[in-house]
């Protein structure tokens, strides 16, 4: 006799402990074994890009900082850069380097969320977050001195940033760089070799490197299957080119892999923080000579900079107006959850769950 | 003779009548068991809670009374208060009956435990057995519970559990055996009695394997698949909500009790302690490996649910089976005054098999070098 058996159906998300924000994955399953996966995207979508049409360039930063909210001072950087692009406007050397260091101290912040959650998908039940919020708080202080916000910086401003630096940031943020190798280390000795991790991660979702590249993956999801790509070093936009930094890859593209490579790049990050510490310009503007209700030449730009989820590129139109004609975001997560099914098919429901914490994925930043 | 048998005695002389005297110490031994275990239920919920802040570099509850002792009571009202939803397609009989039959067994299991030599309901002959026959049936409960959700998440839980049961209850009554048979007894009594060492310094292997035997069947970290919160939710509990959730809540906190409470027995030499009274030593224990599993919760990710059953039977039958042979041969060929050799052979032993295994047997992942 034999079993008639049939496909079971399961919807994770919206309302789910572990879609990182509102994502539904349409998942079908043989017992525990996933057959098929299909996110479901577009429960976050606020229309962003259309309503940037409707506001001067400068308001539209604030929109900026809702994409990916784990990351908002990158995305201030990124769409601040595409419109100085477009009308040509150069951003003073202090400004510049004070860019590149939040842009640094955003990355770790995002990489220690990132790794937190992803051991929470795995079950380690909240301690690993709280350890990595310890590390993050001090970045969010920071920020909160240089802009008064925690989450929605609107710090960068079309030309270079709001204000410069209070006093007390730039010996805060010697301290945090001086000890926050310490605490990866300390990070590398609890998880790199805890058993169940390796046993949960390794060799689990692996992510060809000719897929990735295929389907146009990028940050440390891409890198992580080995491939050496990285815009701060392959086209190296605003004062990249002036540091001293490796970029890690991963050999296999598994989630272990994933994880290891952004536990990399928070070395390198603190390592760009100390050389752009070093090299900061002591005196001068931080904001290039920009008009609030500037006019932007006819024309269009797109600028595409290394966030810490991957490339995030802004394009904007102008049709001469105080308004953008059009604002467009590729946002690079919505590119790596592409890679989901071809990742999670003949897993497990736990692993589909620790492979989407891997991706390190925001939604704000998916719909927009 | 126990408390209650003095008080069932007691009874006979002022000339009740026949009924009486059976039933009201009965019901008066019920009682203070009920009474107990849901209070140091409470104490290990505010225990866990506090401790856990601590291991997450927090404070955690603070607000309700002095180091936040009556959070617990707190919580304990705020689940009263709130709606009883039951879902439209749910079985609804089975449903209601659930969260009871969890919470029952785990009093039943406190009827043998020996708070002291003579607090204990009953000592019963068979009391290992009893003990292992009904702790299992609580699964059977939450198998009801996530069946009777008509919820998929639960549905999943629910046969988790029965796969998790299955597996974990071998090696835990394996390594029993080996207590019943150095202690030659099944009664609990007997065993603490019987351990003038503590039979942790006699069968190791033997303590590791129900430690973590029952940890899995508590479903407690790393074997908490069945309410895996970030994968299906809150496991087979998703649907419930109130006072039955409390119920399985409570049940929950009730199982580690008895399991702590049970290796402690075995283990731990019970209620036998210098200086401090016994029942005293029995709740210090208690709390000491109630702790451990608390330490193991704040610290551990997650199995798999594959390498959940792996670890069960390629790791802890194996072992049980051989700690259980070596345990016999012990017994028969050591005798009782070199005890001594016998803590060496088995603590060699086990550091050899789990070093051999760890060196052997990988899960899946591998390993790096970092």
């Amino acid at each position: 006799m034999s079993v008639k058996t049939e496909p079971f159906y399961l919807n994770i998300g919206p309302q789910h402990p572990s879609t990182h924000g509102v994502l539904r994955l349409r998942v079908t399953l043989d017992g525990e074994v996933i057959v098929d996966v299909e996110p479901v995207i577009g429960y976050l979508h606020r229309g962003i890009e259309k309503l940037a049409e409707g506001r001067t360039y400068a308001q539209n930063i604030p929109f900026t900082d809702r994409l990916d909210y784990l990351a908002a001072m990158t995305n201030n950087v990124a769409y601040c850069m595409a419109v100085e692009k477009l009308a040509g406007i150069k951003v003073p050397e202090r400004g510049e380097y004070l860019r590149v260091i939040f842009s640094e101290l955003m990355r770790i912040a995002s990489h220690l969320m990132a790794v937190g959650f992803f051991l929470n998908d795995i079950g380690a039940m909240m301690t690993p977050v709280l350890y990595m919020w310890r590390e993050r708080e001090k970045i969010l202080d920071m920020f909160e001195m240089a802009c008064g916000q925690r989450m929605m910086y609107n710090y960068m401003r079309i030309g270079g940033m709001s204000q410069d630096v209070p006093e007390e940031f730039l010996p805060a943020v010697k301290k945090f760089i001086a000890e926050m190798p310490r605490y990866i280390d300390e990070y590398d000795q609890l998880l790199a070799q805890n058993e169940i991790l390796l046993a949960r991660s390794k060799g689990v979702g692996i992510l060809p490197r000719e897929t990735a590249v295929s389907i146009g993956a990028s940050g440390p999801v891409l890198r992580a299957s080995g491939v050496k790509w990285d815009l701060r070093k392959m086209d190296p936009y605003s004062i990249y080119d002036r540091f001293d930094f490796e970029v890690p890859t991963g050999q296999t593209g598994d989630c272990y892999d994933r994880y290891w490579v952004r536990m990399q790049e928070m070395r390198q990050s603190v390592r760009i923080v100390e050389q752009a510490l070093k090299q900061l310009p002591g005196k001068g503007s931080v904001c290039a000579d920009v008009p609030q209700f500037f006019r932007a030449p006819k024309g269009e730009a797109y600028v595409c900079i290394e966030a810490p989820k991957g490339n995030l590129g802004f394009y904007v139109v102008s049709d001469g107006s105080i308004a953008p004609y059009r604002l467009h975001i590729y946002p690079p997560t919505l590119i790596n959850i592409t890679a989901m099914k071809d990742m999670a098919v003949g897993w497990k429901i736990a692993d589909l769950i620790i492979i989407f914490g891997s991706i390190d994925v925001v939604l704000g930043e998916i719909d927009r | 003779m126990t408390l209650l048998d003095e008080f069932q005695l007691f009874l006979k002389t002022l000339g009740w009548p026949d009924w009486a005297y059976y039933s009201v110490p009965a019901l008066t031994g019920i009682v203070i068991i009920v009474a107990a275990v849901l209070t140091i239920v409470i104490v290990f919920i505010w225990w866990e809670r506090r401790l856990l802040g601590r291991f997450q570099i927090r404070l955690g509850p603070n607000r309700c009374g002095p180091e936040g002792i009556f959070q617990p009571i707190a919580t304990a009202v705020k689940i009263l208060l709130k709606e009883d939803i039951v879902p439209a397609k749910a079985d609804k009989v089975v449903h209601f009956i659930a969260p009871i039959a969890v919470f029952v067994p785990v009093l039943m299991v406190f009827a043998v435990i020996p708070f002291d030599k003579a607090a204990i309901l009953v000592d019963l002959n068979v009391g290992a057995i009893y003990i292992i026959a009904i702790s299992s049936l609580s699964m059977l409960a939450i198998f009801m519970a996530a069946w009777a959700s008509c919820n998929k998440y639960s549905l999943i839980a629910g046969l988790r559990a029965i796969a998790q049961m299955v597996s974990y209850e071998l090696p835990v009554v394996m390594s029993l055996v080996g207590v019943a048979m150095m202690a030659s007894s099944l009664s609990m009594v007997k065993i603490v009695e019987a351990q003038t060492l503590p039979f942790i310094l006699l069968q190791p292997l033997g303590c590791l394997i129900f430690f973590l035997g029952s940890l899995a069947e508590m479903n407690r970290c790393p074997f908490d698949l069945l309410e895996a919160d970030s994968e299906i939710v809150a496991g087979y509990h998703t649907e419930y909500s109130g006072m039955k959730f409390a119920l399985f809540y409570l049940g929950e906190y009730g199982v580690a009790f008895v399991y702590a409470a049970v290796i402690t027995t075995l283990f731990l030499s019970g209620w036998q302690g210098p200086f401090l009274p016994p029942v005293l030593w029995f709740l210090i224990k208690v709390f000491l490996v109630f702790t451990l599993i608390l330490w193991m919760r704040a610290t551990l990710p997650r199995l798999r649910v594959d390498q959940l059953m792996t670890f069960a039977w390629k790791f802890m039958l194996p072992m049980s089976l051989i700690n259980l042979i070596v345990v016999a041969i012990e017994i028969l060929l050591v005798p009782a005054s070199l005890q001594w050799v016998m803590i060496v052979i088995n603590f060699g032993l086990a550091a050899v098999l789990i070093l051999l295994f760890s060196r052997m047997f990988t899960f899946g992942g591998g390993r790096v070098e970092v």
